[in-house]
């Protein structure tokens, strides 16, 4: 049976109000899962390493039709960087067995470092492309995909098993179903800790962590050289006089 | 025994200032009974410890396993390829490595794998790197992030560098971390500024985090190499000059057959645009409200000649292209002129134009952080300023004419 498994890492949280939402690149990840098995077969399964209520968002992605979902939670995957996030993903994948295709958005729009993916890849032995757009051809031993590159595109082929990371243009995520707003109610959810993917623990969360944050700081700010205030008209004024004194000619529309 | 990482309040300590809640990036401390409490959601980032001046928070836990033994020396820049030459991004690099080294008293080498890459070798070397290490063979005429990867690390594990420096372009995101993972060493992306500890001798790696508001800055101080990658525009390309004679030297490396195969390349022809060479940049942000205001700034940006930029935020809302994009995760630019309307200013955002040599900010907020770059900073709504900038500048005109 063909498998498609989806990757979230950890979700965002925003200070004041204290809102958690799904990484907005991962919602796609999981759409784009979904697409694959409407045009393959096989089954969903969605993954991810966070907090313990990070498993109502994963009712969510239930809701939108995932198969099942594996959340992996433990005191222990506290403080990761992204190698250890990609380690811990890794045991999961291994313990879930065969896939095809693993899905993960591009990056999270908080740490936005995009290592997590193409990290995770290396840990499975598997090749991984990047910024994917569109999967144009699938079949059961390669892909061929277009991906967004510098200054344009790029189609590219690669051999599964593979993980590919997926820019936002890729689709337009669906709403849930009714069939899976009615899974969410019994939802096929495991809660895995690191015993239960036999991490090592010496390669999870802080201490499985390479890098760390040595200080965090306010970047000097100065006051600004001047500050404008007045009407529209007088602040129009003022600026046209800035661009007089940097020669900068205004052209006929 | 099982480890467990734990962040604590000393209750004793603790006088509730919430200096620590203000500087959670994550919402994860709170202040009750004049003690301050963290909640389960902290990620140990640390922030909050780095700061309290009471010692109240203690961090308790273990640090990295990683050993290194060997002696790691040198300092590697990877030598990406665009259509057969060195994109600036590397040399860029070069430029900044050289005087990591010099701190360091060590060398710079490049890493270059690809076919033909003669040429490549010499400019490299007219730009001061010391060594560069050539994988010159047809297999890797394109890049593959496949082949490329076991290259590299098998390089890396034979040659031990300290520090190893990569562009954050398409390919070097997505070649960087595949290295690091197979090494277990750290990676850190994006950086702004890069700096030697003068005591641990180790880098220093900044970069904007938690969201925008903050600067962080990150050591790998247990693996080696210490990986970072840095967006295009960041530093300065500048050849030396005076420079010792380069060495090239082939490696025997065994060259993989690549699971991915590239079928075809395309430029986008309609983005013929290159932000980055614009003299005058009119850019727009949330603050203008709809997609419909950005014709006002437009209108703007072909009056003065100069081009239309944008944030992330209005990107990714799909008010318009990618393209326009300044910023972390667009482009660096550096005009003569940025007008910066109503864009509150994001440090990822800031990051792309605070090489503009003069930049004005609109915007209602006279403390929002871009005012406090600006050279010129206007309060007030950017749309009715811009709308009677647009009508001053017709009057102008018309006067002109009359004459």
């Amino acid at each position: 049976m063909t498998e498609a498994k989806l990757d979230r890492e950890a979700n965002t949280i925003i200070r004041e109000g204290v809102v958690s939402i799904i990484n907005p690149y991962d919602i796609h990840a999981v759409e784009e899962g979904l697409r694959i098995r409407e045009r393959k077969g096989g089954s969903v399964t969605a993954l991810s390493m966070g907090i313990p209520c990070v498993v109502e968002m994963l009712k969510q992605v239930i809701a939108m039709g995932a198969d099942n979902a594996v959340l992996l939670t433990d005191k222990a995957f506290a403080g990761a960087d992204s190698l250890a996030t990609a380690y811990t993903l890794s045991k999961a994948v291994e313990k879930l067995k065969e896939f095809d295709i693993i899905v993960c958005g591009k990056q999270t729009t908080d740490g936005d470092t995009a290592q997590v993916g193409p990290g995770l890849a290396e840990k499975l032995g598997v090749p991984h492309i990047t910024n994917v757009v569109e999967i144009m051809e699938l079949e059961d031993d390669y892909a061929e995909c277009r991906r967004a590159v510098d200054k344009g595109w790029e189609i590219a082929r690669v051999k599964l098993p593979a993980v590919i990371t997926v820019e936002k243009d890729i689709n337009t995520p669906r709403f849930p179903s009714i069939r899976g707003i009615r899974n969410m109610l019994k939802p096929n959810i495991a809660i895995w800790n690191a015993d239960d993917i036999n991490a090592e623990h010496d390669r999870i969360g802080m201490k499985g962590s390479p890098t760390q944050v040595v200080k965090t700081f306010i970047p000097q700010s100065k006051a600004a050289a001047e500050t404008i205030m007045g009407t529209p008209v007088e602040q129009a004024k003022k600026m046209i006089s800035i661009f007089d004194e940097l020669h900068i000619k205004v052209r006929e529309r | 025994m099982r480890i467990v990482n734990r962040i604590s309040i000393v209750r004793e300590k603790c006088i509730g200032c919430g200096v620590c809640k203000n500087k959670c990036p994550f919402g994860s401390i709170k202040i009750e009974n004049k003690k301050a409490e963290i909640m389960d959601s902290c990620s140990l980032c640390r922030a909050c410890a780095n700061v309290c001046k009471f010692g109240a928070i203690l961090v308790e836990g273990e640090d990295a396993a990683f050993n290194t033994s060997d002696r790691h020396e040198g300092i590697w820049v990877f030598a990406e390829l665009k259509g057969g030459t060195v994109p600036r991004v590397v040399l860029e690099l070069v430029t900044e490595a050289k005087k990591l080294a010099s701190t360091l008293d060590t060398e710079v080498s490049a890493i270059l794998p690809g076919y033909n890459v003669g040429q490549a070798a010499q400019t490299l070397i007219k730009f001061g790197v010391d060594r560069v290490y050539i994988v010159d063979h047809p297999a890797l005429k394109n890049f593959s992030n496949d082949t490329y990867a076991k290259i590299i690390i098998d390089m890396v594990r034979s040659y031990k560098p300290d520090i190893f420096l990569f562009g954050a372009t398409v390919c070097g995101r997505s070649l960087a971390p595949r290295i690091s993972s197979a090494l277990n060493t750290g990676l850190t992306a994006d950086c702004t500024q890069l700096d030697i500890d003068p005591q641990k001798r180790i880098l220093l790696q900044t970069r904007p985090a938690f969201g925008g508001e903050l600067m962080a800055t990150i050591i790998c101080p247990h693996s080696k190499p210490q990986m970072a990658t840095v967006r295009p525009g960041i530093f300065e390309a500048v050849q030396p000059l005076h420079i010792n004679k380069g060495k090239i030297i082939r490696p025997e490396v065994c060259i993989p057959d690549s699971r991915i195969e590239i079928l075809k390349c395309f430029e986008d022809a309609a983005e013929g645009f290159d932000i980055t060479k614009a003299e005058i940049i009119v850019a727009a942000g949330r603050g203008m409200g709809h997609r419909e205001n950005l014709l006002l700034v437009e209108e703007l940006a072909a009056i003065l000649g100069g081009v239309v930029g944008a944030t992330r935020a209005i990107v990714d809302e799909g008010w318009i292209e990618r393209c326009h994009q300044v910023g972390q995760s667009g482009s660096t630019v550096s005009p003569k002129l940025y007008i910066a309307c109503g864009i509150s200013g994001a440090i990822q955002h800031m990051v792309g134009l605070k090489s503009s040599s003069v930049i004005v900010a609109i915007n209602k907020d006279a403390d929002a952080p871009i005012m406090r770059i600006a050279n010129y900073a206007f309060v007030g709504d950017a749309i009715e300023i811009i709308r009677a900038l647009i009508n001053e500048i017709k009057s102008l005109k018309q006067n002109q004419a009359e004459f």
